[in-house]
């Protein structure tokens, strides 16, 4: 068998280089087409007829008046008369016509009347939730009352995180051309491969028969990953209209109401510590919200999971609100924000620097040594001894620093992946999958695997995806891309230049197992006089294109070290509060972070800086705000719905742990894992600024300010 | 947006001729940062829109008597780079810093920030400028945490304008034209709280346009101070524009501008009042500003605008004297 090992750290030529990435010019240029740009011939649109209220039942449908408008060309129902509702905005059907406007005006002239019935959007109080709660069991290990009687300090606090929208830039949407038997789906997805399967069951055709084509997404994280009601529908006006191809785009409002949200988390946690810092009880009351199926637990204690005596219980709340999707390290930073906001607490109940907390429960965590290396490099980073102060202990004057910490887990190994690779004659080389590149570079990534095995530059490498032309690759999500393509890859590009190397071995006089590929020529191994260029080499061919698949298979992944899952992380916060104000500016956030083998440092920063920027967004701006009377989302806008701009960003310090034992481990994942701690340790930092606890998140100034002033 | 037809007159006259009596029959567009997300979200639903895009009169800064002539197309980024503001005027030339996107500097003008329309978030679902729904405020039973502490009656919704506390802190004329003439109003009375959902927040007539700003010379110090989360484009929580009239070191006569937190600009007649006579430190801005707060009645979930409010009043004064924090 081939040897597909990584090569060594030492001689690596593209692999481990900070290449900037290969669109990055067609996408800053604005040439890069995403699907929302998408105008093809002949082209209809379709928008939905949506419901302004959070529950009712149809009682009638009237379209009479929408199929006098101009341009009208059809209406698809996904719910009759007698259907009900269950949240607001819910689409109960799409409208299509000859331009966007008339779309929309022609769905607008859709009467729909409904029974109004009673609606619960509001999780944050149990007791006025009613009927809508439903409890789960208790788990209990452990001597819980005894751990707390025998305590040295106890911490109680309620910490509350709300829902938050995925709020992508491009909205959710499609393109899509459908005849009746064969469909041409163009999405906005992050699962190229999986929404041919999903779009042929839902259309009832064989999945042969449908073709998925997208060039860029604009924004996913975790929300993207279905044909969706809209996609649906857009497929039944296509073919209602002789399988003209028709697009679908949520509008902003539509968008942050619908399309995705992620669970709210809320728990009253009680914990119980010893003088020298260890913690020795957790009791939690946590109750969450997804929306009509309520929601489940995060996974509390995060981190910290060998915590000796727990007793927890969680109740989940049922709203007339849209579904969860999965959001970026699906419920990580609700229990990260949960559980170091309750460790601090501890740690100022006990009156001990939390930094010396964390670390003297390292062993709680399944990888003592690797948190606790990382909260030592963090602590460095931030000058932890030089910044920090007892709580609270922050001046006299109106602003106030402060600094906290957060901590992350993930997984992280590669997804099924299968790459196709192309060596052609004239010396052009090409590799191939149905994967998708949702702005990490993922495109840059295998060009540079492929580069690096075949001896050439980055530029030689002609990388296609987002096809279903191209063989089989995961869906992104989970942090699963990168290991699972450069896996792919890797394997097949190493089988492919052993056939280029019995095509030429020959002509070097060595077998083809004593040659190598280095800067653009292949050689007999450690003898450069025998060589020749890659070009010749190739011309070999003649007529003949190489083509060979490599596959990432999860199963074999472990044994052939190519991959692997696993990762710890340690975020460090330093804010300042205007208590004047309530107004919280960042001014650094650390992020250390465990990593695999990293082949683009550059990518990876990215990678944690929008992690960063996004958990800013998290502490301190954004949340769906829900209206009691009304039923619905009162900011599915960008004014009020805030995600923070370019200046309230501060600094962001990213560590990336590369050294050679974790390059060792081969390549892990890295979308999700700095997503996770920034919540807490902003939130654990400005409790340490203005020495109270703040609940809830966003620390938005009401929030800071009704804590300073004792409303909350 | 309901499609609606586009006008665009070369000269005021004609643009008077394209309006119409009633509101709702058409609408003025200026640099449209606001009024195309009024249509599009169907709040409003002109049938005809008159740009005033090529009236080539309306736009620009000049000396007036001894004051300055804003015309109301200016658009803030060139009032903000104009010298004579700066330098006169710098509780408008903050004002402007504070709408932090270039983007709409460039495009917004002076008089669209005076016109448009209330941000409330009920408002602009559509469900009226007073937001009633079976004789209930929406308001005031459900979240009003960007909402006014100074409501009147059941507007409750909070006056968007950037400018208009420094305006009437630095005692502008608004001037108004219609077919019929010409009406110059104070920027206090420009600005009105409605009684119900068929008026207005401003005393613009459907048939007339707001031309230009007319700035009085004055001595008097100057500024304004916002209170943003975000230093990247976002609405204030709260503002305070105060102009002060100095006798030597003390204040002669002090006008107090509330912005932000009630459906007007509001004059906190009595924190001026208090001024009067005393020298700007930290502890007397700090009184001054819990004297323009005292009457605030906040409601459910927006008490932390007081204090905000009080903050902003404390900030521009001591920015007024040079005494910035």
């Amino acid at each position: 068998m081939a040897d597909y090992k990584w090569p060594a750290m030492s001689t690596r030529k593209a692999i481990g280089q900070r290449v900037s990435r290969i669109d990055g010019v067609e996408k800053s240029s604005g040439r890069a087409k995403y699907t929302s740009d998408y105008k093809r011939p002949n082209m209809l649109f379709a928008a939905p007829v949506t419901c302004p209220h959070a529950h009712a039942r149809i009682t009638k449908i009237d379209a009479s008046a929408a199929e006098k408008m101009p341009g009208f060309k059809g209406m698809h129902l996904l719910d009759k008369e007698g259907s009900t509702v269950s949240w607001a905005m819910w689409d109960i059907g799409y409208v299509a016509a000859e331009t966007e406007l008339q779309a929309r005006d022609a769905a607008r002239a859709v009467k729909v009347e409904y029974e109004v019935l009673p609606h619960v959007v509001h999780d944050h109080d149990l007791t006025k939730a009613g009927d809508r709660v439903k409890p789960s069991g208790e788990k209990i290990e452990g001597d819980v009352d005894e751990a707390f009687k025998q305590a040295d300090a106890v911490s109680e606090g309620l910490y509350e995180i709300p829902t938050l929208t995925h709020c992508c830039l491009e909205p959710h949407g499609s393109v899509i051309q459908f005849n009746g038997e064969k469909a041409e789906l163009n999405p906005s997805t992050q699962a190229v491969t999986a929404i041919q399967g999903d779009c042929a069951r839902q259309l009832e055709i064989p999945a042969a028969n449908v073709h998925v084509h997208q060039d860029h997404i604009g924004g996913g994280f975790g929300s993207k990953f279905q044909i969706d009601r809209w996609g649906l529908a857009s497929a039944q006006l296509s073919k209602m209209n002789g399988g003209r191809p028709v697009k679908v785009y949520l509008e902003r409002n539509v968008e942050l109401t619908i399309a995705g949200v992620r669970p709210s988390a809320y728990a009253k946690i009680k914990l119980a510590g010893k003088k020298d810092g260890s913690i020795t009880a957790w009791e939690s009351a946590s109750w969450a919200s997804g929306g009509l199926t309520g929601g489940g637990s995060p996974p509390i204690p995060y981190v910290f999971t060998k915590i000796p005596n727990l007793r927890q219980t969680h109740q989940a709340v049922s709203l007339n609100t849209a579904p969860i999707r999965a959001w970026r390290a699906p419920n990580h930073p609700q229990a990260s924000f949960l559980t170091c906001s309750a460790i601090e607490d501890l740690a100022d109940k006990l009156g001990l620097d939390p930094l010396q907390v964390y670390l003297k429960n390292a062993g709680l965590t399944a990888r003592p040594e690797t948190y606790v290396r990382q909260l030592n490099k963090a602590a460095e980073l931030a000058e932890w001894k030089k910044h920090y102060h007892k709580r609270g202990d922050s001046g006299s004057g109106h602003i106030k620093r402060g600094l906290g910490i957060g901590v992350c887990t993930w997984g992280g190994a590669g997804h099924a992946s299968t790459a196709r690779i192309n060596i052609h004659a004239d010396g052009s080389a090409e590799v191939e999958i149905g994967s998708q590149d949702l702005g990490t570079g993922t495109r840059t990534i295998i060009a540079q695997v492929a580069a690096e095995t075949f001896g050439l530059p980055v530029s030689a490498i002609k990388v296609k995806i987002g096809d279903t032309n191209y063989p089989s690759s995961g869906t992104s999500g989970g942090s699963t891309t990168v290991g699972g393509v450069s896996s792919s890859t890797r394997k097949g590009a190493v089988d492919a230049l052993g056939k280029l190397f019995e095509e030429v071995a020959e002509s070097l006089g060595a077998p083809a197992d004593q040659l190598e590929a280095v800067d653009g020529k292949i050689q007999v191994k450690g003898n450069p006089a025998k060589s020749m260029t890659w070009k010749a080499a190739c011309q070999k061919l003649g007529v003949k294109t190489i083509t060979v698949t490599g596959t990432n298979d999860p199963r074999q992944a472990p044994r052939e070290g190519l991959n692997t899952g696993g990762v710890g992380g340690v975020q460090i916060a330093d804010v300042s509060v205007d208590v004047e104000t309530g107004i919280v500016r960042m001014n650094r956030l650390i992020a250390v972070q465990d990593i695999g083998l990293v082949v683009n440092p550059k990518l990876a920063e990215s990678q944690v800086y929008g992690a960063c920027i996004m958990s800013i967004c998290g502490a301190l701006m954004e949340e769906r705000i829900m209206d009691a009377v009304t039923g619905r989302v009162l900011n599915p806008d960008m004014e009020f719905y805030k995600i923070a701009g370019i200046k309230d960003i501060g600094d962001i310090v990213c560590h990336l742990e590369i050294d050679p034992e974790n390059d060792g481990r081969g390549i892990i994942g890295l979308g999700e894992p700095p997503a996770v701690g920034g919540i807490a340790a902003i939130a654990n930092a400005v409790t340490n600024a203005i020495g109270k606890r703040v609940s809830s998140v966003p620390l938005t100034p009401d929030r800071v300010l009704n804590t300073l002033e004792g409303r909350a | 947006m309901q499609a609606f037809e586009y006008a665009s007159p070369k000269t005021l006259k004609e643009a008077f001729a394209l309006l119409g009596a009633q509101w709702g029959e058409a609408d003025v567009l200026a640099g449209g940062t606001d009024l195309l997300s009024l249509m599009k979200d169907f709040v409003h639903t002109p049938k005809r829109v008159v740009s005033l895009r090529e009236i080539k009169t309306l736009s620009g800064i000049a000396k007036a008597g001894s004051g300055l002539r804003i015309g109301a197309l200016t658009t803030v980024d060139a009032l903000m780079s104009n010298a004579a503001i700066r330098s006169t005027y710098p509780s408008l030339h903050q004002a402007a810093m504070g709408i932090t996107s270039p983007q709409i500097r460039n495009t917004g003008t002076v008089g669209g920030d005076l016109c448009q329309r209330p941000r409330c978030w009920y408002f602009r679902q559509g469900y009226g400028l007073l937001a009633m729904k079976d004789g209930k405020s929406l308001v005031a039973n459900g979240d009003n945490r960007f909402h006014a502490i100074f409501g009147s009656g059941n507007a409750h919704f909070v006056s968007p304008s950037s400018f208009g506390p420094a305006l009437i802190a630095l005692g502008a004329k608004i001037k108004l034209e219609s077919a019929t003439g010409a009406r110059e109003i104070d920027a206090f009375t420009f600005f009105r709280a409605p009684k119900s959902d068929s008026e207005r927040e401003n005393d613009l007539r459907p048939n007339e346009i707001l031309t230009e700003i007319l700035l009085p010379t004055t001595s008097a110090k100057n500024a304004t101070y916002e209170v943003r989360q975000k230093d990247a484009l976002d609405w204030p929580l709260a503002a305070a524009s105060v102009a002060l009239t100095m006798s030597g070191n003390t204040v002669s006569k002090a006008v107090v501008v509330l912005g932000h937190v009630g459906p007007t600009p509001l004059v906190a007649e009595s924190a001026g009042a208090w001024l009067a006579g005393k020298a700007i430190s930290a502890d007397t801005a700090a009184q001054a500003a819990a004297e323009a707060v005292k009457a605030a009645k906040p409601l459910s979930g927006n008490a932390y605008k007081v204090t905000l409010a009080k903050t902003a009043v404390k900030r521009a004064l001591l920015r007024a004297a040079g005494m910035e924090v």
